[in-house]
């Protein structure tokens, strides 16, 4: 496909529609999000006092895309970056940039924001050339002033009141020489940080508007429980309590104050009685009976070359339970009706498709619902951000006028957030005399990975209201970004392979998308395959990947981790692993190396040190790089030494932190480590999510060297490691 | 009403004698810092100081305060551990720092020079979830006069 | 057991002079025997067959050798804890196959004479600490597969620390007179009334899992009280309820009830388990099912058989339970409603001492790494020892017909101090 492809519409639509697609061959294709929104002024404006406001439709999810953003602009526009205000998503003021997801921010707003203010400060040149009488070529901008070689001066501020940036941008800009750049590729501190140290409003949980209230929803204790009749009466007097609200089995409570609301919702749980039926499928059976389940076919790709002879066929299974994001933060929203519109205050990753999505489930037009993103805890994907925004507007709306704000409990998050869907992928492959893999067969089964609401019909609200809106079916993420098949394209060059992407439409337990999606499973088989047919071949894992590899980013970074690791090759024994991989062979190229000792009596996997190279293209903040990797690394340790989430046949079990443990601090590495390998003048690609694959493979790597067991079923929890290895 | 001192300000609050502290810092006195996480005593997100001691403000009734001096992050007036966070870029959505910070301080204050064993030991009982560990770490060290990255 | 105490009678006021009279008495008792002879070193490693070093493996998870010999899971059984005693601390050694601070030059004959009468391969008394008053009656066989295991596992070149013991009980001879008046030598002795299952269980309890170490007073030399096998006794100032008649458990333990609490560490009808507990259940959790069960069917058939009570909940407007404890142990909370028993039902809130509720307020219980288990947060820091002497005072007059504790406030400062 050589059309310019709507990536927002892809995003927005929910994957699969290809409705969402704008076909404009015809037009020379714009960079980044300006393919969708062209208008500079969409992106920059520029005040008569000079101040510059700079628009975006991405959020800040504690990645550092603020701060990022800002040296762009900053530095492509000559203007400091205290001289910027950045306004991000909000549906009455920014572009619409779909989801802040995928790591596609910096490739989507970074390229929009830096072409839109590359071309702004040409417009500001050429303005100040035609003032001045010279040529375009003798001005230079520095702190928001264009200057002439014989001293005369002029302020963005007074440039700007006489230009209409009310125009496309062009398809091309003349862009900085990277050489020349003194922010981008330069560590600066995050914006968002001294706020959060000062106990400073930093969060939609931190909002307190005048008038308002407190509110909590009192979530079905398991999928489709009915809400019983029940007395709400004793409850509704109680202390504080303004109102119960209820629509079938919806049930909430608002109070004036939060820990009134909180004491109202324990009455309302005790109270409410429910009649619930086993709807969740036997936890120890469940990757089989996904395994069984209908599945749609799509092939991913299929080679065929000449090869040696096989001499050596392996074949394996990888597997991965459902895994929650569980922010230390449960969601939290703030809603108020007035004047005929919803005015919500919410950490979604994307505050267009959840404009539409309360629309439907407040039955008003979208016109009369506006998105306003605000911090909230950690995302790593699709959590309950979303969700809570339904409650703010239900509840808001039986309350008019006044401001509510809500938060879901810690047990609410835990059983009700989507979670990351359980995976299978199986893997058959073969070697030849000369050690070349020859023969490749991968398949891999999955539900979705995106359910993100774009419709009322997505809201968990829906179904517990009187009137449920029809729920879209759920459909696969074509590739090349792909869900379940995410990176289930190996980037190694085989002569033969054939991948095929099972599509699971029945979904026995929510899902949508956890960070990285299908790729922290594909790239924990591929890479773990990696070392059983290195080892296969007799050769040293590393060299065994750069034998295969034909990508030169790739194979540096692989070098380099390697190299700054001090990884010798086949010297073995020692709890040493390796993986790599190019998230979704489209973003960042991330390599890791580890070492890490495993306890023989208890089974627990004790991590060392950590060496990561990282390709992100063009280098925005690098520390913002390195906080992302470091953040992938140890998020990814948790997933693959402990993550499970628990449930009987009809509920989940995963209620706090005692019953979906995570990684404490006496548990992380010695020592982590990230290196850069500089790309000055290239793309920027994505870096949030390339860590996670090549940090579980490596641990999968590592313990089989150290305690000479292979563990393809994910997480690597201590009795599973202590039954592999024995007494 | 109830009355408890916080940051070395006396107040009047009227709230329920069981109401946690964590709810009278957030909502009576408007403080942002401490956090709610979890309500139970598990992530340490509403970690203040009590009397030198850092506590879980979720599971606190305002009720046993009398007499007692709370501490929060907007009360550190920027102390070596915030600089040291700081330096150390020790976030990522920061939504457990304010907790971090103070469990932080309250172990500086009780042993100056702790071991990275005796850090980690501390810090356990406080979740990240973004995996800013290895920062958190460097920036306790930091403070601590024993550098910062490892 | 998790430590095994040189403890004394709960309560009871034990002066150093009258512990160096009676050890004196002792001395002059024993002294005639205190000479062993030293077992022959064996050079090298000797194999074992898998079978029997797996079932050495879980022989030593029942008898927890793990709990005391090993502080640090990247040095297994390389020594370990310092056992706090009321005579002083002792620490437990290095038994892996380590040939010079480990048991690597023990002959097996010399490691069953160490679990048999308490005696090192040089023939030296060891500290019944170690529990060989109840490994005295384990079967050749099983002291042997313990030897394989033992003997496999990695060494590690390690020294525990010295023992603070006060003269005279840091001469180790003493013993020798303690022996002769606590330790009786014998095998373990099937009772034909009883079916195998019960039997083994005995074995189990008695011979291998000495839960009598906890459960069982002591005397004032610290020796398991006779006549009270399992009626109740100490560890690290927890309380550890009687195993028997006596238990104050509200609702009657069944095999089930009690092979599920060993086995995981908690029962819906009991409770978590606390304390020095937690890393014994932890322990039981390796071992095979059926063992467990046998366990549960010996220590079953002692325990009462109360009538159903129901769950009396008196009063429960106290503001420090509700903001501190109802998140989880109100009736509305999750955990209560997804299983977690009532506190009526805690066999700490049921109990004569407080110690129990005492130490899981200040103490809580610990996170396991990784593993979906009970968690508590201490409120050491959190609540005065006169908000915990009230709190405790509250949960018993709420959760329990049983009279009211006295002396709680000298109680908790106690319990406080001996952290």
């Amino acid at each position: 496909m050589n059309a310019v492809l709507s990536r927002r519409g892809l995003m927005a639509l929910g994957g699969g529609l290809v409705v969402g697609f704008a076909l404009r061959a015809e037009e020379p294709a714009r960079p980044g999000s300006l393919k969708e929104t062209p208008s500079l002024d969409a992106w920059i404006r520029v005040a008569p006092d000079g101040r510059v406001t700079v628009f975006t439709g991405k959020v800040e999810l504690g990645q550092g895309i603020k701060t990022a953003l800002l040296q762009v602009a900053a530095e492509q526009l000559d203007v400091p970056v205290a001289q910027i205000d950045l306004v991000t998503a909000d549906t009455m003021r920014t572009p619409n940039e779909g989801f802040t997801a995928g790591s596609h921010s910096m490739q989507d707003s970074g390229t929009a924001i830096m072409n839109a203010t590359a071309q702004v400060r040409g417009l500001l040149v050429a303005a100040a050339a035609a003032e001045f009488g010279v040529a375009v070529e003798t001005l230079t901008t520095a702190d928001s002033t264009v200057r002439a070689a014989d001293g005369r001066s002029v302020g963005y501020g007074t440039l700007a009141a006489k230009l209409n940036l009310h125009v496309d941008a062009e398809p091309a800009s003349t862009l900085k020489d990277p050489a020349t750049y003194r922010l981008m590729g330069t560590p600066m501190p995050r914006v968002d940080i001294p706020a959060k140290l000062t106990g400073g409003p930093a969060y939609v949980q931190d909002m307190r508007l005048p008038g308002m209230l407190h509110a909590r929803a009192i979530r079905q204790p398991s999928v489709g429980a009915k809400l019983l009749d029940f007395d709400a009466g004793p409850i509704e007097a109680m202390p504080g309590v303004v109102k119960v609200v209820r629509e079938g089995s919806y049930l909430a409570v608002v109070a004036g104050k939060e820990w009134q609301a909180i004491k109202a919702m324990r009455a309302l749980e005790a109270a409410a009685k429910w009649e619930e039926t086993a709807s969740l499928p036997d936890q120890a059976t469940v990757l089989d009976l996904l395994r069984g389940l209908p599945a749609r076919d799509i092939p991913v790709l299929t080679w065929k070359g000449e090869a040696g002879a096989p001499v050596k066929r392996l074949k394996a299974r990888y597997t991965r339970p459902y895994m929650m994001h569980g922010a230390i933060g449960p969601s939290c929203a703030v809603a108020q009706l007035a004047d005929g519109t919803m005015t919500v205050w919410t950490h979604t990753q994307g505050v267009y498709p959840l404009r539409s999505a309360l629309a439907g489930l407040l039955r008003l037009p979208v016109e009369q619902v506006h998105c306003i993103h605000v911090e909230g805890s950690g995302c790593y994907g699709h959590n309950a951000a979303d969700d809570v925004a339904g409650d703010a507007v239900l509840i808001a709306r039986a309350v008019p006028g006044r401001p509510v704000r809500v938060q879901w409990m810690r047990e609410q998050e835990h059983t009700n957030e989507p979670y990351g869907a359980a995976m299978i992928a199986e893997v058959e492959g073969a070697v030849d005399a000369a050690g070349n893999i020859v023969d490749w067969d991968y398949g891999v089964w999955s539900n979705t990975h995106n359910r993100r609401p774009y419709v009322g019909g997505l809201m968990l609200q829906n179904a517990a209201l009187p009137e449920p809106l029809p729920v879209p079916p759920p459909a696969p993420i074509p590739m090349p970004e792909g869900g379940g098949e995410r990176n289930s394209n190996p980037i190694y060059a085989f002569p033969n392979a054939k991948v095929v992407s099972h599509f699971i439409p029945e979904m026995p337990v929510r899902v949508s998308a956890l960070r990285s999606l299908g790729a922290y499973l594909n790239v924990f088989a591929i890479e773990s395959f990696m070392d059983e047919l290195a080892e296969g071949a007799g050769a040293d894992p590393v060299e065994f990947r750069l034998r295969h590899l034909k990508d030169e980013r790739a194979k540096a970074v692989v070098s380099l981790a390697a190299e700054k690791f001090g990884w010798v090759a086949g010297k073995r024994g020692e709890g040493r692993g390796f993986a790599f991989a190019r998230y979704k062979n489209l973003g960042a190229y991330c390599a890791i190396a580890l070492a890490l000792r495993v306890e023989h009596e208890t089974g627990h996997i004790r991590l060392g040190r950590v060496v990561a190279a990282v390709d992100s293209g063009q280098v925005v903040n690098p520390d913002g790089i390195r906080n992302q990797i470091e953040g992938a690394i140890v998020q990814a340790a948790s997933w693959t030494l402990y993550e499970t989430v628990r449930f009987d046949r009809k509920r989940v079990l995963s209620r706090d932190w005692s019953g979906y443990p995570i990684l404490r601090f006496a548990a992380a590495p010695e020592s982590i480590a990230v290196h850069i390998v500089p790309r000055p003048g290239q793309p920027f690609l994505g870096t949030g999510e390339a860590g996670q694959g090549p940090m579980a493979a490596a641990i999968a790597n590592a313990v089989r060297d150290a305690a000479g067991v292979r563990l393809r079923d994910v997480p690597l929890s201590a009795p599973k490691v202590k039954a592999a290895i024995g007494v | 009403m109830i009355r408890l001192t916080v940051n070395g300000q006396q107040h009047e609050v009227d709230a329920e004698p069981d109401t946690p502290l964590l709810y009278v810092l957030r909502d009576d006195l408007g403080l942002n810092g401490a956090k709610f996480g979890c309500g139970l005593g598990q992530c340490g997100s509403c970690t203040v100081i009590v009397d030198g001691q850092p506590v879980l403000s979720c599971l606190m009734p305002v009720s046993v305060l009398s007499g007692r001096q709370v501490r929060t992050i907007e009360g550190l007036g920027g102390n070596a551990v915030q600089h040291a966070f700081a330096e150390e870029q020790a976030a990522q959505c920061g939504y457990c720092i304010a907790g971090m910070v103070m469990r932080a301080t309250a172990l500086l204050e009780q042993n100056p020079h702790p071991s990275e064993h005796d850090i980690r030991e501390h810090l356990s009982l406080n979740l990240c979830r973004c995996g800013t560990h290895m920062r958190i770490l460097a920036a306790v060290r930091r403070a601590a006069g024993q550098g910062g990255k490892s | 057991m998790v430590v095994t105490k040189l403890g004394m009678e709960a309560g009871m006021k034990l002066s150093r002079g009258r512990v160096v009279a009676a050890v004196a008495a002792v001395l002059i008792v024993g002294g005639w025997a205190v000479w062993h002879p030293s077992i022959a070193p064996v050079e090298g490693r000797a194999a074992f067959p898998p079978e029997q070093i797996a079932r050495g493996a879980e022989l030593a998870a029942v008898g927890d050798c793990g709990v005391c010999h090993t502080t640090d899971g990247s040095r297994p059984y390389a020594s370990g804890r310092g056992v706090p005693t009321p005579f002083g601390v002792v620490y437990a050694t290095n038994i892996t196959s380590d040939p010079d601070t480990g048991i690597g030059k023990w002959s097996e004959a010399a490691f069953r004479r160490a679990m048999r009468d308490g005696i090192d391969r040089e023939g030296r008394h060891l500290y019944p600490v170690l529990p060989y008053p109840h490994f005295t009656r384990a079967t050749d066989q099983d002291i042997a597969a313990m030897y394989a295991f033992l003997m496999t596992r990695a060494p590690v070149h390690a020294d525990a620390p010295p023992n603070q013991l006060p003269f005279p009980l840091n001469q180790r001879v003493v013993l020798a007179g303690w022996n002769l008046l606590y330790l009786s030598p014998g095998p373990w002795r099937a009772d034909p009334a009883h079916d195998a299952d019960w039997n083994r269980g005995a074995y189990l309890v008695e011979a291998i899992g000495h839960c009598g170490a906890c459960h069982t007073p002591r005397n004032v030399l610290g020796a398991e009280k006779g006549g009270q096998a399992l009626s109740g006794g100490e560890a690290e100032n927890w309380y550890a309820p009687p195993l028997q008649a006596a238990s104050p458990a509200r609702e009657a333990w069944t095999v089930d009830s009690l092979a599920t609490y060993l086995h995981t560490g908690f029962d819906a009808h009991h409770g978590a388990a606390a304390g020095p507990m937690t890393a014994v259940t932890d322990e039981l959790a390796k071992v095979p099912a059926a063992d467990v069960r046998a366990m549960a069917v010996y220590l079953a058939s002692m325990m009462p058989n109360p009538a159903p009570v129901s769950v009396v909940v008196h009063d429960g407007a106290n503001p420090v339970f509700a903001g501190a404890c109802g998140g989880c142990h109100g009736v509305d909370a999750p955990m209560t409603r997804s299983g977690a028993p009532s506190l009526a039902l805690s066999t700490a809130v049921n109990a004569p001492t407080p110690r129990g509720v005492i130490q899981v307020i200040l103490r809580g219980l610990p996170w396991r790494e990784g593993q979906a288990a009970p968690y508590m947060p201490s409120f050491a820091s959190a609540l005065t020892d006169g908000q915990v002497a009230d709190l405790a005072a509250y949960l018993r007059s709420t959760y329990s017909d049983k009279p009211a504790w006295s002396d709680l406030p000298a109680e908790v400062a106690k319990i406080r101090g001996a952290s």
